[in-house]
């Protein structure tokens, strides 16, 4: 068998491009903080208990600039539809599906999830910039899937 | 030379038996049918994101779900495995120049799948499967819709089971040769598809059907997802590689070319088996309940099967160069516009390639670990496979309609005219569709949803949705054309003079030689793939198992 030269050399830079990309990405998830969700997303709430019943829809401060929320999905509704804080607010969700299979997807920003009955699933975000962010169900759950939706509404400081 | 080729041409001809024949075509019709009928479906889909929802005044559809469930269904599963299944039976045969073992098991494939397949139909078509492709778990569908997809599964093992007994025979009638290319190709194709499968049949049969049926309480959706990407992943690795076989071993030929290099043909073939499987994960980046870690072995995986794809754009390139200069082209690019064009059989499936490059790269964006949270689900998505399975796999295929259906029928291409026109309007038609798609996908418009209706519509989609649309007429436009010189040719066609019924089989180029011999053989490759899927999948389905949560009844709020 013989390898003509030129086709070596694009297998080689392919090759070298691909690892190249897979350290980039390495790079960005390990270094920069941008990370899917995993294992330990099947955690819940802290302080899941009392009044913060994990099977209601809820926001709470846990510090100044800080939340939680514990987010309920449905047919066809996210239940908190509407989330306020002031612009610099990190919030953490927590997001859990009564039914079948749904997503969230909060418009301009980093936050995707696939909600899945059994499974929690958490993502962490900062918002700087006021303004009002539209979430969306972004898998398809059933006639009204495109009703699906809600705010996250930012206030100037 | 031309006189000598054509001469080599008539002593190597063999022509399959008319019942194979037969077979072939009765597959490769079934499955048009259905494109037919996902493509119109297709051109409803384009109109509603531009806000012209058109559904009322459509028979058995009642929203736009029901029709994207039979867009999808019809378009990736039922479509894409009859063609397959026609192409590879002939391929086979062909390439073994020996009658398949036998042809009754093919019939007999045929008719299941084609049940099967009535069953798919006649659940899709009274809305109690609207679930789309996927069939994520809790939605439910009716069960006849699961039993009839697992019937055309259990149909492709079929086909592997025959494909393997014709090339065994083969092979005791021709001791110590190589398998012929393409048949060469079609084994590898089935044996990993047949591989890959396990996912689906284990999800399908064990849980979907029995909870369909109520014998099971609920499921367990994460179990199901994961089996079903499975599968989901290598599945396009099944429609992608019945087209390379035409690339690598047939468009050489039709373009006057050889094949560049024997041996990195079948050496990106085998290595498609081992990497094709353990990948299913990059569907599942954004799933709770997966473990990073594994995640970031499926998306490097990922990359490594894209490596038989570079290795095949080089060497299929290379093979057309041939053929090009040899048609007197010059200079860096000069060949390639001596390339035949004007045969639409050859033009569909270069302009295929070039929309293939472009899905390609939109491809490693969406593998592209936590880059995948922008796109996910996005319209991104669709905008990326109608470029692979919508243009690289469809337009392919219709590519090599246009000589193999004369070929089978013994009859004339209806339309030489239509048939120039038509890939043309599917690729600047796919353009335009694939940018609004991707377009509208990194505006963060959502995928699978009816977005002319949706209470949240933002004005900025509205450019994007509109060239979605217009793309999606192109493409229907295309799509009729070669629809009605199909079945011109099937029904309205005259018989065709013998010469115009050539197979085009390229040799290789001599001076690349050929894959050592014990490449060749399939165990080592069966094995390895084996023992990877445990390693990459095991640890995950063996927590889920024995996690096991079957709390999860069905729903269909359809
Ligand atoms: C006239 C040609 C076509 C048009 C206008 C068209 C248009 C569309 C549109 C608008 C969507 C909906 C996107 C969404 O809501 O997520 C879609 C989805 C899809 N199309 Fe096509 N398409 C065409 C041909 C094809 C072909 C040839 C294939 C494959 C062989 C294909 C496979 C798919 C698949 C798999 C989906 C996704 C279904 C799902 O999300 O469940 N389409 N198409
Ligand atoms: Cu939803
Ligand atoms: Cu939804």
């Amino acid at each position: 068998m013989h390898i003509d030269r030129y086709e070596r050399m694009w297998i080689t830079i392919s090759g070298g491009l691909l690892i190249v990309f897979a350290i980039a990405l390495g790079f960005s998830s390990v270094v920069l903080g941008v990370r899917l969700p995993g294992l330990s997303d099947q955690l819940l709430p802290t302080a899941a208990a009392g009044p913060h019943d994990i099977n209601e829809g809820w926001v709470r401060q846990l510090a100044p600039g800080r939340y939680e929320v514990n987010m309920r999905a449905r047919v066809w509704n996210f239940n908190p539809g509407e989330i306020r804080g002031p612009a610099g607010s990190t919030v953490t969700f927590y997001i859990h599906s009564e039914d079948i299979i749904h997503g969230f997807k909060i418009k301009d920003t980093t936050v995707s999830l696939m909600i899945i009955p059994g499974q929690t699933a958490k993502a962490t975000y900062t918002f700087t910039e006021p303004g009002e962010y539209l979430f969306v169900c972004h898998d398809y759950c059933g006639a009204g899937h495109h009703f699906m939706s809600g705010r996250v509404i930012v206030e100037e400081l | 030379m031309a006189a000598t080729n054509v001469a080599k041409g008539v002593a190597d001809a063999y022509t399959p038996p008319v019942t194979e024949r037969k077979l072939s075509l009765a597959f490769i019709a079934v499955g048009f049918a259905h494109l037919l009928i996902g493509v119109l479906l297709g051109f409803f889909q384009g109109l509603e994101h531009a806000g012209i929802d058109l559904y009322a005044y459509l028979p058995l559809i009642r929203h736009y779900y029901q029709g994207l469930s039979i867009h999808g269904v019809f378009n990736v599963l039922v479509f894409t495995t009859c063609f397959i299944g026609g192409f590879l039976f002939f391929v086979v045969g062909r390439g073994l120049k020996r009658p398949l073992e036998s042809a009754s098991l093919g019939w007999l494939t045929f008719w299941l799948s084609a049940v099967g397949v009535i069953l798919v139909d006649y659940t899709l078509f009274t809305n109690q499967a609207s679930v789309l492709f996927t069939s994520y778990a809790p939605l439910q569908a009716h069960p006849l819709y699961y039993i009839g997809l697992a019937l055309v599964v259990v149909g492709t093992w079929l086909m592997l089971v025959i494909s393997l007994r014709t090339t065994f025979a083969w092979r005791r009638e021709n001791p110590g040769q190589r398998i012929p290319l393409i048949a060469f190709g079609a084994n590898v194709t089935l044996i990993m598809w047949t591989m890959a499968s396990i996912g689906v049949a284990i999800e399908f049969v064990g849980f979907l059907i029995p909870w369909s049926l109520g014998w099971l309480p609920g499921t367990d959706p994460l179990l199901m997802r994961t089996l079903f990407w499975l599968t989901g992943h290598p599945i396009v690795y099944f429609w992608l590689l019945p087209a390379y076989i035409s690339w690598y071993f047939m468009v050489p030929k039709q373009v006057g070319g050889k094949l560049f290099s024997e041996p990195l043909a079948r050496l990106a073939f085998l290595l498609f088996i081992p990497l094709s499987l353990p990948v299913g994960f990059h569907h599942q980046y954004l799933d709770p309940g997966v473990s990073e870690g594994y995640k970031a072995i499926h998306a490097f995986l990922t990359f490594a099967v894209f490596m038989p794809s570079a290795m095949t754009a080089f060497t299929v390139l290379a093979s057309l160069e041939i053929g090009g200069r040899a048609r007197g082209g010059k200079g860096l690019l000069g060949w390639v516009t001596k390339l035949p064009w004007g045969d639409a059989s050859v033009s569909a499936q270069l302009l295929a390639m070039v929309l293939f490059s472009l899905g390609g790269v939109s491809g490693l964006i969406n593998a592209s670990y936590n880059m995948n949270l922008v796109v996910h689900n996005t319209m991104f998505v669709p905008g990326h496979f109608h470029l692979t399975v919508g243009s690289a796999v469809a337009l392919t295929f219709m590519g090599v309609s246009y000589w193999l259906v004369p070929y089978l029928t013994g009859k004339r291409l209806f339309s030489k005219r239509m048939a120039a026109w038509q890939p043309w309007l599917w690729f600047f038609g796919m353009l335009i569709m694939s940018r609004g798609m991707s377009w509208m996908g990194m505006l963060g418009a959502p995928r699978r949803t009816a977005l002319g209706s949706a209470s949240y519509f933002l004005a900025e989609w509205t450019p994007p949705a509109w060239m979605t649309a217009i793309g999606g007429v192109l493409l229907t436009t295309s799509g009729l054309l070669f629809f009605i010189n199909l079945f011109g040719t099937l029904w309205a066609s005259p018989k065709a003079a013998a010469q115009e019924q050539q197979v085009p089989l390229a040799e290789p180029y001599e001076e690349n030689g050929t894959l050592p011999n014990w490449l060749d053989r399939f165990t080592p490759w069966v094995t390895t793939t084996a023992i990877i899927v445990l390693i990459t999948y095991g640890p995950t389905i063996y927590r889920l198992i024995t996690d096991l949560d079957l709390s999860w009844t069905g729903l269909r709020p359809y």
